[in-house]
């Protein structure tokens, strides 16, 4: 484990001077992951003031907290991974990768790590800015701020490796748009990133239970919010690991077979 | 005339070229019945929470979806494509040929590459229109459908004045394409009115990237909230921003040195 400290902290160099390079293309993905977010905050919070303040369990306020932590979560966890990974096929990168004595994720965490640091810049003085503009009001306890920690870090890894697995299709088709985008639509509808789960019918937030989204957003968000309790929290760290560990496993499934049907296009 | 027939040689040059990629066109049908999902399921969530939207009754909001689908789906089959080109022509100095053809050098670049499958967006957009406009039914009146056709045109051409405006800018920036990616990211708010959006939001919506003129705004049209001053000032707008994009257009050109020769 600790062996890796050094690898990562070169890693972390090399990106963030990266970065700094791309400076543009950064804050663009940054504005995309705002502007959704404040669009569903915005028709909620409509939704809510029409009906006198409250949807279902929801008010006007919590409208406004839930989908200012969901800008957060979803900032924390995003990855690009599913639309580089066929870049990096088709334009041979992925040979020099594969000649390093480490496996590639690695140096993809560390990158997106010191994406989300970077960008902390421009993230934490617009949450700030929006929370002062809804005049958003939230008291957080201890315990579950204490929570979010863990939390979140185990929301980050899971979406990690469950869509750096995703992106190796691209080992067997560069055609990866459509696939991508209905990955986005199933993650929208079943992570609470349209709406707070318990807006939806019963079935879909069985079904929302069942599959790895909400633990990776919803969950999170919920916890900022208050309105997990000490056994639900138990209950939802578990299902992270089950997904961080499922993720693990499919991930180095698909890998074995991917690097052999891998014939390096390009140099 | 002329230019009709320029533009229907570029249709079919793009349709020549795209029926060697047969399959993108499923993919394009995947990929926007996918965004009519998001647009129908975000309606169908909210709606089953209140009756109005910011005083928008669930058909309304329906035509105001399939506005956002026609003119999403003209953006990104002539006005993006086209412009893309564009830009890469100024940076690898390719715009002296466009420059050298015996026409309107702003119209043979604003039609220069059609990418006809994104017009399943088009074709997806007409049966939701379709829809809501039936279920609007009785109070539309020959006179709304011509307001309605009115403001459509407008605003598609206000978004493609200040597309081409923004394009422009590539003869003093070189790299402006991404420019088009924050557009097309501030467009997705279309999709729902802007009324509902706080003061701030709406004026850059509005005025700094005018998407309300493109969606709600004919949108209103066919739910008959228009008032003749929104109604005038989005001609007038669509009519200044015409005259401003040539303009514009014409000093850049002045400007462009070529970057190959």
């Amino acid at each position: 484990m600790f062996a890796y400290y050094p690898i990562y902290r070169g890693y972390f160099r090399t990106s963030i001077m990266m970065m700094f390079q791309y400076r543009i293309a950064m804050l663009i993905w940054l504005l995309g992951g705002i502007i959704e977010p404040l669009m569903y905050l915005v028709v909620w919070r409509t939704v809510s003031q029409q009906q006198g303040g409250a949807v279902g369990t929801y008010s006007t306020n919590e409208f406004v907290v839930y989908f200012i932590a969901m800008m957060m979560v979803s900032h924390g966890t995003f990855t690009w991974i599913m639309w580089e990974y066929v870049y990096r096929i088709r334009m041979g990168q992925f040979s020099v990768m594969l000649l390093k004595p480490i496996h590639p994720i690695h140096s993809d965490i560390a990158d997106n790590i010191g994406y989300k640091f970077l960008t902390l810049i421009v993230m934490g003085p617009t949450v700030l800015l929006l929370a002062w503009f809804f005049d958003a009001s939230w008291q957080p306890t201890y315990w579950s701020l204490a929570a979010f920690v863990p939390v979140l870090t185990l929301a980050f890894l899971m979406r990690f490796y469950l869509e750096w697995s995703l992106a190796m299709v691209a080992f067997w088709t560069l055609r990866i748009d459509a696939m991508n985008q209905a990955y986005m639509v199933i993650l929208l509808f079943f992570s609470g990133k349209l709406t707070p789960l318990t807006l939806f019918p019963e079935i879909v937030q069985r079904a929302a239970d069942l599959l790895p989204f909400r633990w990776i957003l919803a969950f999170p968000v919920e916890l900022l919010l208050g309105r997990v309790t000490p056994r639900d929290l138990l209950i939802g760290i578990g299902a992270q690991l089950f997904w961080l560990l499922a993720g693990y496993l499919f991930m180095q499934l698909i890998y074995r077979a991917g690097i052999k049907r891998y014939a390096a296009f390009g140099n | 005339m002329f230019y009709i027939r320029l533009f229907a040689t570029y249709l079919r040059i793009g349709i020549l070229g795209e029926l060697e990629y047969r399959a993108n066109f499923w993919i394009s049908l995947v990929q926007s019945a996918l965004d009519l999902c998001v647009a129908l399921g975000g309606l169908a969530v909210v709606f089953s929470h209140t009756d109005t939207l910011g005083g928008w009754r669930p058909e309304e909001l329906l035509a105001l979806v399939g506005v956002y689908f026609l003119i999403g789906g003209l953006i990104r089959t002539i006005i993006r494509p086209s412009m893309t080109k564009f830009m890469d022509d100024v940076r690898q100095g390719t715009l002296d040929f466009t420059l050298t053809k015996p026409a309107d050098s702003q119209v043979l670049v604003s039609i220069q590459s059609v990418e006809i499958w994104r017009l399943v967006d088009v074709l997806i957009a007409l049966p939701v229109l379709a829809i809501a406009l039936i279920r609007l039914g009785a109070q539309l009146g020959l006179i709304d459908t011509a307001v309605f056709a009115v403001t459509l045109l407008s605003g598609g051409l206000i978004i493609y004045s200040f597309w081409l405006m923004l394009s422009t800018c590539a003869f003093w920036f070189v790299k402006v394409e991404n420019i088009q990616v924050i557009f097309m990211s501030m467009w997705q708010a279309g999709r729902w009115p802007v009324s509902i959006y706080p003061a701030w939001l709406r004026a850059v919506l509005t005025f700094l990237v005018p998407v309300a003129f493109a969606t709600t705004v004919p949108a209103s049209a066919v739910s008959g909230r228009i008032t003749d001053a929104n109604l005038v000032g989005t001609v007038a707008l669509a009519v200044a921003m015409l005259i401003v994009s040539r303009w514009f257009w014409r000093v850049g050109i002045r400007f462009y040195s070529g970057a190959s020769a």
